[in-house]
């Protein structure tokens, strides 16, 4: 008589240290090998696209940063592109170089903030307590130039909102100077660390072919060998004028993913470098009086900068009738913007293409036949913000 | 064929019938087609060594209330050989039923449960219809126009029955929407008084 085979189904999440946030994975397990994976998610589900809708095009930058989280910028960086595309607004050269310098803040702080929990996962705690030392510089950079520690909103279809206070690009530079040490200090805690090899080589690999019909981006596709990245394929602000290598993994296992994202931060802080080398003075919004608001000075004196300025932020400015695809090259993947306007001023329709949505649907493929404790790595490899998938 | 004119015209050569309107916008193609061959455009516009559109980016519905075709379906492509973008759009009335396209693009799997979830329009062959993004037993499409923008219930921890509970919801103060239109257009002062 044939034995009966008996797999075991167990519920991982929503409250899991290792699910980073609130996933529940409903796993189908025989003995310790995972036959099926079903992501349960969207319980951090807020209606972002919906509430986008209801508010006009200045109030709903800040839904943006409450995406990806640990970049926020670089997400409203979509948002404000799609907009100046759509208006043709010429937006400042400044304002492109200031825009550029937050991007590649928001990189580092996401791939810290990944590299080291991914770490933690599989067993290592230090590079967690050194990586977020550096976080918390970064993060206080953003809280100078926006006010505020996470939710930046900072970046303005046609600009940004405020100029660098003084002394702060040369703070910026001082850390430049100093954070590749630090990535060489987590590289010696990791990379040749036996440990964290077995626990990744060789785990969660993805084919060339899978990752584009899985519709992967960033370091997820790269990590495979695929050359794909939007800041040089398909530049936006000043990324044209700028050196930088894009690394790109062999075997498209979660190791790969790690060295990829190793590298890009050094290519990061290398774009910070230049940009704060070539930054030129001058305005740092458009000064197209329709879309940005007027200084505090003028308001002081003059009775139409003052009605202008009510206007801007009760009923804001309006977007002629269009439909437009822009995307960015956030930490994750490729965040788009799907933006359907029709000349008011607020959007009709606001699809938010997250990178996290499409990796964590490949969860089931990724992890089939592996063992349970892999499940941590890989997902902790795929770079996961809750805030992002569940919209 | 690196260029863009040049890829819409092959693809309207080749796709002549299926197409019923085409344009170049924001270096993106557009094209309207009728919802019948779906899966036909989509399955040339990858497989051809002219178009290879090989990344599905994403799927989404906008809806129109106002129209007879109530929803329109957008599909957007990425060929990474060719450096190009592609949308693909085609209207639909709220009863019929779409096809699925995860056969061709297993990634579709996810976006269109989120289509089905948000927009409650059905897909035939799809694996796996579920909804997605929102609560276990819950009603209605969200990103329906019609579909208010605080939802029907709420939810709350109720301290007598110990336990997680479902209300209608209760505003204490309904939501506030202002009109604010006008012929206001924004002038160029500002500029002039910074000349002066």
């Amino acid at each position: 008589m044939a034995k009966e085979k008996k797999t075991l189904n167990l519920n991982f999440g929503p409250q899991h240290p290792a699910a980073h946030g609130v996933l529940r994975l409903i796993l189908q397990l025989d003995g310790e090998v995972v036959e099926k994976a079903d992501p349960h998610i969207g319980l951090l589900h807020r209606g972002t696209e919906k509430l986008i809708e209801n508010k006009t095009y200045i109030q709903a930058v800040p839904y943006f940063d409450r995406l990806d989280y640990v970049a926020p910028m670089n997400q409203e960086h979509a948002f404000a592109l799609a907009i100046e595309k759509i208006l043709k607004i010429e937006v400042p050269s400044r304002a492109k170089y200031i825009r550029v310098i937050f991007c590649e803040i928001g990189r580092i702080l996401s791939h810290i903030l990944n590299v080291t929990t991914q770490a933690m996962d599989v067993g290592a705690l230090t590079p967690t307590l050194w990586g977020f030392e550096e976080r918390e510089k970064l993060m206080g950079f953003y809280e100078r130039v926006s006010g505020s520690r996470l939710h930046a909103n900072y970046f303005r279809a046609g600009g940004v909102h405020k100029d660098l206070p003084t002394g702060l690009d040369s703070d910026i530079s001082e850390f430049c100077e100093k954070f590749p040490k630090i990535i060489d200090d987590l590289e010696t805690l990791l990379t040749d660390n036996r440990i964290f090899k077995q626990r990744n080589v060789d785990i969660g690999i993805v084919t060339k072919q899978d990752a584009l019909d899985y519709s992967f981006s960033g370091v997820m596709l790269r990590g495979s060998g695929v050359a794909w990245d939007l800041r040089r394929s398909q530049p936006y602000d000043c990324y044209d004028d700028l050196e930088f290598k894009i690394p790109i993994g062999k075997n498209g296992d979660c190791y790969d993913r790690y060295l990829c994202r190793i590298e890009e931060m050094r290519e990061s802080v290398k774009i910070i470098k230049q940009c704060l080398k070539n930054i030129p003075k001058g305005p740092i919004k458009t000064e197209d009086g329709k879309i940005s608001p007027p200084q505090k000075k003028e308001l002081k004196q003059s009775m139409e900068a003052l009605i202008h300025h009510f206007k801007l932020f009760t009923e804001g400015y309006r977007v002629k009738k269009d439909e437009i695809y822009t995307a960015v090259e956030a930490p994750k993947g490729e965040f788009g913007v799907y933006l359907i306007s029709d000349g008011s001023s607020k959007p009709y329709k606001c699809k938010i293409r997250a990178p996290g949505f499409a990796h964590l649907q490949a969860m089931d493929y990724l992890i089939k036949g592996h063992m349970l404790a892999d499940v941590p790595a890989v997902l902790g490899s795929m770079d996961i913000v809750f805030g992002e998938v569940d919209r | 064929m690196k260029n863009l004119e040049d890829l819409e015209k092959f693809i309207n050569s080749e796709l002549a019938s299926k197409i019923n309107n085409s344009f170049i916008k924001h270096d993106n193609i557009y094209l309207s087609i009728d919802h019948n061959e779906l899966i036909e455009v989509i399955t040339f516009l990858k497989t051809n060594n002219e178009t290879k559109f090989r990344q599905l980016v994403e799927i989404t519905a906008v809806d129109y209330p106002e129209n007879e075709n109530r929803f329109k379906m957008v599909y957007l492509l990425l060929s990474h050989e060719y450096n190009q973008r592609i949308i693909i759009d085609y209207s639909i009335k709220e009863n019929e039923v779409i096809s699925s396209i995860t056969s061709i693009f297993p990634a579709a799997n996810w976006m269109e449960r989120e289509v089905f979830d948000m927009y409650g329009l059905n897909f035939k062959n799809h694996p796996d219809l579920r909804r997605i993004l929102t609560d276990y037993g819950f009603q209605g499409h969200p990103l329906r126009k019609d579909f208010p923008l605080t939802g029907h219930n709420e939810v709350r921890f109720s301290e007598e029955q110990k336990k997680v509970i479902y209300e209608p919801v209760k505003l204490e103060q309904n939501y506030r929407n202002f009109d604010y239109e006008s012929p206001w257009e924004g002038t160029k002062y500002i500029k002039e008084i910074k000349k002066s």
